[in-house]
């Protein structure tokens, strides 16, 4: 008979195991599409292989996987902390509200303050829709999981009726979109002819701060002695509400930055169709990076190939755009599946086993 | 139309609102008794939308599709089985993995059947019954899954209550060490479980798709897979009262759409609201006998300020606002059920969520 047997994982496990996912992934998605009709070499190709290919779309991967790694960042310090944030899709929609209202509201002012005052309306605006869940946590016992997921829904239904409302573009045909942010409230690109812009390098740094922060600082140490030991931690000083706080406000402010930059950056404006997924994703993004900085940069990219490559699919496939969500769910999966193996050891044992 | 809500019809409306609600949220509470928290709902809900549709569109037979989109739910479930009680993957990621992968796939195979018709469902025709003034559409004018829906309520609640293997399906739940010890196979069971809370989700989707809406689009479910979460939490693990949270929930879906229709000011809901809790905080008070506290005189005077601005501007509030009342509701009941520490936990398994580790 087989048992497991936990065990502590080395480094090359803990890196094995999301590339071991990825290539499962691969395999699962193809044998999918071939049940679908479609060619499953090509589709594949098409998803994970031609984006990096084609210059445009290498630019286009910096632009998608700046958000999901700022978002994860903040995701994964209240993952470790069994604090589990789910709604960062909506606290990344009110990051754009809040931060896009801002540059609406100095609308044609030039300056170079416009810019920091959306970021911070952003954060701000991020944090404030995480704080809802955690006061109720804290204060009312209330499941944080449930609370800040139908927050998305209603950050949705208010986007919406912000944009068909007070923000709506005066001069737009009462289309449910803002203006067009000016020049000074869009942030500035890094590389001409493309969309990389600013954002990106505040994500390299922002995984950076949390990089120092996890292995440096004593909250970083809370953090993880929190997850792996909730009593232990109660016993050393480590207040549970303090941190539901902490780690909910950093997601939070994060993934409104995320929302603020997606608004000001690639989309320009406020429209409904705004939220793209990228809060659900990034959680994907921070286990696939074993909520380590480093590695969730590494798969914010591959996530980042994975919506690309998704896009493409949609018009040469002729698959719907959900069609990334299978993807990215089975990628989960098989990640969550293969983590057997950096947890636990098989071992025989029982009757007939050799000692 | 406007200010003329049948309350029969209302009423009648929100049984049928209700019951994939009360499908999802009954079976969900099955999982959980057993110790397990599957937060893949909604991936199971739709895609029981989609498997129930697919195959009652392509038999012609709306019963199939039903079977179908139980028997998809389950396999759905499974996966989330293999890998939580086999492989122990922390089962909040997985519950998460499988609403996206649930979602994604329901898109890719529903992608030909949008802008499709499907094959009417059976409804209960008892000819003269039916047709009794009340009683007639509030019981005897639905269709068969909402009776199917109650006799299998029923029948869990009886099950939970009543037999051996649902003691031993919530001792499992309550502590699976001890459960083990006594020799019960704990995997096998929380599979069971499992298997119908993602059955029932799976019925609960084709309810969605072939009589609620009847017809299917991309993301249809809407978030009532996580909203049957919370009705868990509501109904407090029992089965009479999950089924009543579900009602409860249908019923302000279906408010909210009559309010859009007859053009009322929701302002008034949140006037009514207040009025109630500022009558009971003053009853417990003179219970109580304890002076005036500040909550209260402030409960009322909000009362009062509402009011008044629900008369001189009666504002009609943009759909979107009203659309939010269902997910608010859902964040109001978790609060209130949840703080009362005592209450909430009773009947909560007490292993619920935590992974079964077999050893030696």
């Amino acid at each position: 008979m087989l048992t497991l047997e936990p065990r502590t994982a080395g480094p090359l496990r803990q890196v094995l195991t999301p590339v071991l996912a990825i290539v499962a992934t691969m395999i699962a998605g193809g044998i999918l599409f071939m049940l679908l009709g479609k060619n499953p070499v090509e589709a594949i190709k098409i998803i994970f292989v031609d984006p990096l290919f084609d210059a445009y779309s290498r630019s286009e991967l910096l632009v998608k996987a700046a958000p999901l790694a700022l978002i994860a960042t903040g995701l994964s310090f209240g993952y470790r902390a069994n604090v589990w944030n789910i709604g960062a899709e909506g606290q990344f929609i009110l990051g754009a509200i809040c931060g896009g209202a801002v540059g609406l509201a100095f609308y044609g002012i030039d300056g170079w303050f416009v810019l920091p005052l959306m970021a911070v309306a952003g954060m701000l605006g991020g944090f404030a829709w995480a704080m809802i869940p955690a006061f109720l946590r804290t204060r009312f016992n209330a499941n944080e999981i449930l609370v800040s997921l139908m927050l998305v829904y209603v950050a949705t239904l208010l986007l919406s009726a912000l944009v068909s409302g007070p923000l709506r573009d005066p001069d737009g045909f009462n289309f449910p979109e803002s203006r067009q942010f000016h020049d000074s409230a869009t942030l500035p690109i890094l590389l001409q002819g493309t969309r990389v812009h600013i954002g990106i390098v505040i994500a390299l740094l922002v995984s950076l701060v949390g990089w120092l922060v996890l292995q440096r600082h004593v909250f970083g140490f809370q953090i993880k002695l929190m997850g792996a030991a909730p009593r232990a931690a109660h016993f050393a000083g480590v207040s549970t509400n303090r941190m539901v706080y902490l780690c909910l406000g950093i997601s939070g402010a994060l993934a409104g930055l995320a929302g603020m930059f997606e608004a000001a950056g690639p989309v320009g404006q406020l429209v409904p169709s705004l939220p793209a997924g990228y809060g659900f994703t990034a959680i994907i993004v921070a286990f696939l990076g074993r909520l380590h900085p480093a590695g969730i940069i590494l798969a914010s990219l591959v996530l980042a190939l994975t919506i690309i490559g998704g896009e493409t699919a949609q018009y040469l496939l002729q698959v719907p755009k959900a069609a990334i969500s299978v993807f990215q769910g089975m990628l989960l999966f098989f990640l969550l599946a293969f983590e057997i193996f950096t947890r636990f050891r098989l071992r025989r044992s029982g009757a007939g086993a050799t000692a | 139309m406007a200010n003329n809500i049948s309350p029969v019809l209302l009423f009648a409306s929100i049984i049928a609102a209700a019951q994939p609600l009360v499908f999802a949220a009954v079976g969900e509470m099955i999982t959980e008794k057993s110790g397990v928290l599957n937060l893949g709902v909604e991936g199971m809900m739709i895609i029981g939308a989609i498997a129930g549709f697919a195959t009652a569109v392509t038999t012609g037979s709306p019963l199939l599709g039903v079977l179908a989109a139980a028997i998809a739910g389950a396999a759905l479930a499974l996966v989330f089985g293999f890998l939580t009680q086999v492989l122990l993957a922390n089962q909040v990621a997985t519950g998460l993995a499988l609403t996206m992968f649930g979602l994604g796939l329901a898109a890719l195979i529903g992608q030909p059947f949008s802008g499709v018709k499907p094959p009417p469902f059976p409804k209960l025709d008892l000819a003269v019954i039916s047709d009794l003034p009340v009683v007639g559409p509030l019981l005897f004018n639905h269709n068969l899954m909402v009776y199917f829906g109650l006799v299998l309520v029923a029948l869990i609640w009886a099950f939970l209550t009543f037999t051996r293997t649902g003691l031993t399906l919530r001792a499992v739940g309550e502590d699976h060490d001890a459960a083990h010890a006594l020799g019960y196979n704990v995997i096998l069971i929380r599979l069971t479980a499992i298997a119908v809370g993602g059955a029932m989700a799976g019925m609960g989707g084709a309810y969605l798709s072939l009589v609620r809406v009847p017809q299917w689009t991309e993301g249809m479910t809407a978030g009532s897979g996580w909203i049957a979460l919370a009705i868990v939490v509501f109904g407090t693990w029992r089965t009479w009262r999950v089924m009543l949270g579900a009602y409860l929930f249908g019923g302000v879906t279906i408010l909210q759409l009559n309010m859009q229709i007859a053009d009322i000011t929701p302002l008034w809901l949140v006037v009514l609201a207040l009025f109630l809790a500022a009558v009971s905080v003053t009853v417990r008070s003179f219970r109580s006998s304890a002076p005036a506290s500040p909550w209260m005189i402030g409960l009322w005077f909000t009362t009062l300020l509402a009011g008044s601005i629900a008369i001189r501007h009666p504002v009609s509030i943009p759909t979107e606002y009203l659309n939010m009342a269902p997910y608010i509701a859902t964040i109001l009941v978790l609060v209130a059920m949840s703080a009362d520490k005592l209450r909430a936990n009773i009947n909560a398994p007490a292993s619920l969520g935590r992974v079964f580790h077999r050893t030696g």
